[in-house]
């Protein structure tokens, strides 16, 4: 690791006054700590935002403002999401382990960097999200990891965050504030594709900080949940994950929000497969058909070719769950 | 050389088999495998106390005024040289001492090689290390940088920049597969063993198997990291180090730096755990050497991606099993044959075909293995060595025999046990194989198996049953010696240069002590982790507790002599002679007579001496060469496998074990468990993955190299035999290794039971199962 300066900032406008040399902001440190030390990102002023406001207040609607420096373990354990948003505290609750969701805020999880192999062998891989144009070794190499969906020939690495894809699936909106002022983005507008500039990963400027997450509230009678698929029990990163939120009236789909990790450079929202269920029966064969549509985009390399049969399984028994739940 | 050994060893056991066993060591069983009073007692290890508190000090916690610390550069290209360096921006980051590279290293020997039969040697790399421009792996340490702390030693080795003249390398498994060795000796036993003609054994066999396994490249995770403190005095040198051969390191320091025994002392009290990993490798040899260019002590704490790239994980198998039996299930044929990696300079085949060889009858063999080189780090033992990936196969291809022949797979087990060894014909000291089988399957419910695969079902996990065999040979290692020590206030000192790993080391000998000279436990100290301490052999091969049984055996042998003749005639024993006597209640008894007994105080205070001394050895293994000796486990597993995804799930194991006496349950259930879940680990998630265009591994962390978490570990169950070994003392037979072996086995057989689906190649992930 380089030396850096540290700063704690005592207001969210001490911060992005701070912020102004250009300064990275430190959340729980559970990733950018770790980016540091493997000598990934290296930066010379750090300010640390974790002690900034951390609250979670329902709003009149019924939904969720959630603060940036909220923990991940506070917020899965949140009554209110435990009880209306479950897809939120599994998804919660799958990622890390207990310690590291004690630290974990949500702006920072919100800027969880891919965990590419590639990305992170600074001294022996050549990746294009690193150095901009050197080249991509995980595409040739092992990509079990790697992006089914929204890849580009610079670039496949995933987006490794399990809350980010229960925030797309629940319309999540993401409070921004910068030398500007305020503004909101939608989470599942937020991380951009990596075309050709894997190295820009969100829309976020320079100097510009999250200070929060929106909830809407869910419409009645829906039904929610994640479903994580991985290489062992706990603690690992997702192969494929499945968020979903599921309304069905008198037989028919009448909301269906799906959302995809492991699969994608970015929270995935599946929009073909909700496009093909709305106004459906809620029958499997429709979900699988629904899943299906979503994967048909889909560019599987030789590493993970599986994925796009276990996203599809995934999917509809995901969906059958929720149906299921629900009856 | 090895032809040499395969005549020597071939006719040792020919001579041997002639000498009458109660001449050879053993040849009378060991009296406490009767006389138990602390032995097969569940005492705690005497070393938890310490180190839940904290007290423990590790390799890299040993305090030391003056100390630099170490990161070191690791190359990134598999082969070529390095052609100089840019050093300007390390040089001057804060805090740097030195930067050490192959242009300013002090001359050094290479390390000699760790032989079977070399002891004082450990680690199993013989290139010279930092001796050259020459770049042979891909993570090879090229530069050392010492500061003044850590962080500043860390920053600074990301500022080291090489330049390489990049040379082609042998990094592509199949394309060096065309070239391949055919060593001819594994371990003491020829490499190829051919009994009749297999090939048409299997050919005109009524039911046959044919198949390849593979397993892939595994690395050590001990939960510390290698490391080593080493401090100069002049010219003496003393090294705390992680470390399972400690005696063995000190003699090949001597030889790399040139120094005489007395100059070198290796200590290691503690090691958080080693499994084969901590031998000598070049970070300690770069440690020491940096810290004579600086004249100050220095420390290097590996990092994992560190221990990754340059200490050595186990080879990757692809083995070719085929079996053949008659319609009644006797086997006609065993083949066993195929392939592991080894790089020129590393000294560790990975004897997987070791196994087959002692398992079952059958009427023909044909057993050889051969090397395909790579220019990786040296590979090297990890638990139960070639033994973990040889049961995986074999006990495949005998689980897909019994489905084939429509016999079931304990069934086809007892079938084929053996009176004798069935290669080289020695009795069994003592197996009881079939026993494991038969109070495991009780336990475990056997009979709930469906014969028929894929047919239970719970919910939307499909569920299947599976067993093994596992085994692992005995080891007893010569030379192995303690120093007892008796004082005349009745309390003993056993002292070696042996190892704790975490294992029990000298909870378990010391209870062997107490019952050997007849004391309580807690008026034994046992000593370890010095080789200013009497020779120890290594903490390998499961060897260790035999070792140092043997040893201290021998040690109270010579003591009850000495004692005798301290005693004279004005007591009670005059007259008697050590074979007339037991050692009980802190003195000496007549067998008989048991009022004829002075203790060990009164002795010494007659004798107007404080202490008794003496030195034992652990003789010749001899007794290898006369039987077949061998532990062995029946291994069951219960698996879940998801209709939707394919993920398994390990529900239930049970490991029932043949490995003699046990001697504390405590400490041998957990490492019985410790080895079955390092199997889980095999079976289903481990792989480093080893990148064929560069020859780097690529998950080098604990996140991205899968090793079990505790959700994927069920409740574990352990059982044993407990039938003693007459020819080991205590009656016991090593423990370490065997826990891991047959667990891959049992549950890729399982996941055929639930399934119908066969994964031959480890590990069995849910892709290979959608």
């Amino acid at each position: 690791m380089i030396p850096f300066a540290y700063h704690r900032a005592g207001s969210t406008a001490e911060a992005l006054e701070l912020a102004r040399s250009g300064a990275r902001f430190l959340g729980g440190g559970t990733n950018l700590v770790d980016l540091m030390r493997q000598n990934v990102e290296a930066h010379s002023e750090i300010i640390d935002v974790s002690k900034l406001p951390a609250t979670i207040v329902e709003t009149d609607e019924g939904g969720l403002k959630i603060d940036a420096a909220v923990r991940n373990g506070d917020l899965a354990a949140h009554p209110v999401v435990r009880a209306r948003y479950p897809v939120l505290a599994r998804a919660l609750l799958t990622g890390a382990s207990a310690q590291i969701r004690n630290m974990a805020t949500v702006g920072g999880n919100i800027l969880q960097r891919t965990r590419c192999a590639y990305f992170y062998d600074v001294e022996g891989a050549r990746c294009n999200k690193r150095r901009p144009g050197e080249g991509c070794d995980a595409r040739g190499g092992f990509n079990r990891y790697h992006a089914i969906l929204g890849g580009s020939a610079d670039c496949i690495a995933v987006h490794p965050s399990d809350m980010c894809v229960a925030l797309a699936a629940l319309d999540a909106t993401v409070r921004l504030r910068g030398q500007n002022g305020e503004r909101s983005v939608p989470l599942a507008a937020f991380h951009r594709l990596p075309g050709d500039q894997p190295d820009l990963e969100t829309v976020l400027e320079t100097g510009e900080l999250i200070t929060g997450v929106e909830l809407a509230p869910m419409s009645k009678g829906s039904r929610s949940t994640y479903r994580k698929v991985r290489d062992r029990s706990s603690y690992a990163f997702a192969l494929v994950s499945v968020a979903a939120v599921l309304k069905v009236d008198d037989g028919r789909v009448t909301e269906a929000r799906i959302a995809l990790g492991g699969v994608a450079p970015k929270p995935w929202r599946a929009g073909r497969a909700e496009a093909a269920l709305i106004g459906q029966p809620a029958l499997a064969e429709r979900f699988r058909a629904a899943a299906e549509a979503e994967l048909e985009a889909s560019e599987p390399l030789p590493g993970n070719a599986f994925k796009v049969e276990l996203a599809k399984r995934t999917i509809t028994a995901v969906l059958g769950d929720l149906l299921e739940t629900r009856a | 050389m090895s032809r040499i050994q395969n005549t020597i060893v071939g006719s040792a056991r020919k001579i041997i088999g002639w000498v009458p066993a109660d001449w050879l060591p053993g040849g009378k069983p060991d009296d406490l495998i009767e006389r138990r009073v602390s032995l097969g007692s569940q005492m705690s290890r005497v070393d938890g106390e310490n180190k839940v508190r904290g007290a423990a000090r590790f390799a890299a916690e040993t305090p030391m005024e003056g100390l630099l610390y170490a990161a070191f550069v690791h190359s990134t290209i598999a082969r070529g040289r390095i052609v100089g360096f840019s050093l300007t921006k390390a040089r001057t980051a804060p805090g740097v001492a030195l930067i050490m590279t192959h242009e300013n290293a002090p001359r050094m020997a290479p390390p000699p090689p760790i032989s079977i039969t070399n002891p004082k040697a450990a680690g199993n790399s013989t290139l010279p290390v930092m001796q050259n421009a020459e770049v042979h792996w891909n993570g090879q340490i090229i530069a050392v940088v010492l500061a003044e702390t850590q962080e500043q030693a860390d920053a600074a080795a990301a500022l080291v920049v090489p330049n390489y003249e990049t040379a082609t390398a042998r990094t592509d498994y199949d394309a060096a597969k065309a070239i391949v060795s055919t060593p001819d000796t594994l371990m003491i036993e020829k490499n190829h063993l051919a009994i009749g003609d297999a090939t048409k054994g299997l050919a005109s066999a009524a039911v046959s198997v044919d198949a390849i396994y593979r397993t892939p490249w595994q690395w050590h995770n001990p939960i510390e990291l290698h490391a080593t403190t080493v401090r100069w005095d002049g010219d003496n040198l003393t090294v705390y180090d992680a470390n399972q051969m400690i005696h063995g390191t000190m003699s090949s320091l001597t030889a790399v730096f040139s120094l005489a025994k007395n100059q070198v002392r290796v200590i290691s009290p503690f090691v958080g755990g080693a499994f084969g990993a901590k031998g000598l490798w070049n970070h300690q040899i770069l440690a020491i050497a940096a810290a004579k260019l600086a004249k100050r002590p220095v420390r290097i704490m590996m990092t994992r991606a560190g221990v990754y790239r340059a200490t050595g994980g186990r080879s990757p198998t692809e083995q070719r099993v085929a079996l053949g039996a008659d319609a009644s299930g006797r086997l006609e044929a065993i083949i066993h044959n195929g392939y592991s990696v080894k790089p020129g300079h590393s000294v560790c085949d990975e004897a997987f075909s070791l196994t087959a060889r002692s398992l079952y009858r059958s009427r023909t063999f044909d057993i050889v293995q051969h090397v395909v080189e790579l220019d990786t780090v040296a590979n090297t033992f990890m638990r139960a060595p070639g033994e973990a990936p040889g049961s995986f196969a074999i006990e495949c291809a005998m689980d897909e025999l019994a489905h084939a022949a429509g016999i079931d797979p304990i069934e086809l087990r007892r079938i084929n046990e053996p009176e004798k060894d069935p290669t080289h014909g020695n009795a069994f000291s003592q197996r009881g194989l079939l026993k494991a089988y038969e109070i495991g399957a009780a336990r475990f419910g056997w009979d709930e198996r469906s014969p028929t695969p894929a047919i239970r079902r719970d919910g939307g996990w499909r569920v299947g049953m599976g067993c093994a065999t596992g085994s692992f040979p005995y080891l007893r290692m010569a030379g192995m010696s303690v120093r007892l020590t008796l004082s005349d206030d009745g309390k003993a000192i056993i002292a070696s240069g042996a190892h704790e790993m975490g294992m029990g080391t000298t909870t378990v000998q010391r209870q062997h002590a107490a019952d050997r000279l007849g004391l309580d436990p807690a008026d034994v100290d046992v000593q370890i982790g010095d080789s200013d301490l009497p020779f120890a052999t290594m903490a390998g091969g499961s060897s260790q507790t035999a070792s140092l049984a043997s040893a201290i055996m021998s040690a109270s042998e010579k003591f009850a002599t000495e004692m005798l003749r301290l005693a004279g005639n004005d007591t009670p024993l005059a007259g008697l002679r050590p074979r007339d006597v037991v050692l009980v209640n802190g003195g000496f008894a007549k067998i008989d007579e048991p009022d004829r007994f002075e203790s060990y105080t009164s002795i010494l205070r007659r004798a107007r001496r404080s202490e008794i001394s003496v030195v034992g050895e652990s003789p010749a293994p001899l007794e290898l060469l006369k039987f077949s000796m061998h532990s062995h486990s029946a291994i069951f597993a219960e698996v879940r496998i998801s209709d939707v995804t394919g993920e398994i799930r390990v529900s239930r194991l049970l490991g029932s074990f043949d490995c003699g006496h046990i001697l504390n349950p405590k400490t041998a259930t957990s490492q019985f468990k410790g080895g079955m879940i390092m199997g889980i680990g095999m079976a289903l998630s481990e792989e480093a993955l080893f990148d064929a265009r560069s020859g780097r591994i690529m998950n080098a962390s604990l996140s991205d190299y899968h090793v079990p978490v505790h959700l994927d570990v069920p409740e574990i169950d352990v059982i044993w035999t407990g039938i003693p070994d007459p020819r080991a003392p205590l009656g016991a037979r090593g423990i370490g290794e065997i826990g891991i072996t047959g667990v891959a086995a049992a549950i890729a057989n399982a996941v055929f039971n639930a399934t119908g689906k066969r994964v031959r190649e480890l590990p069995i992930t849910l892709d290979k199962l959608l």
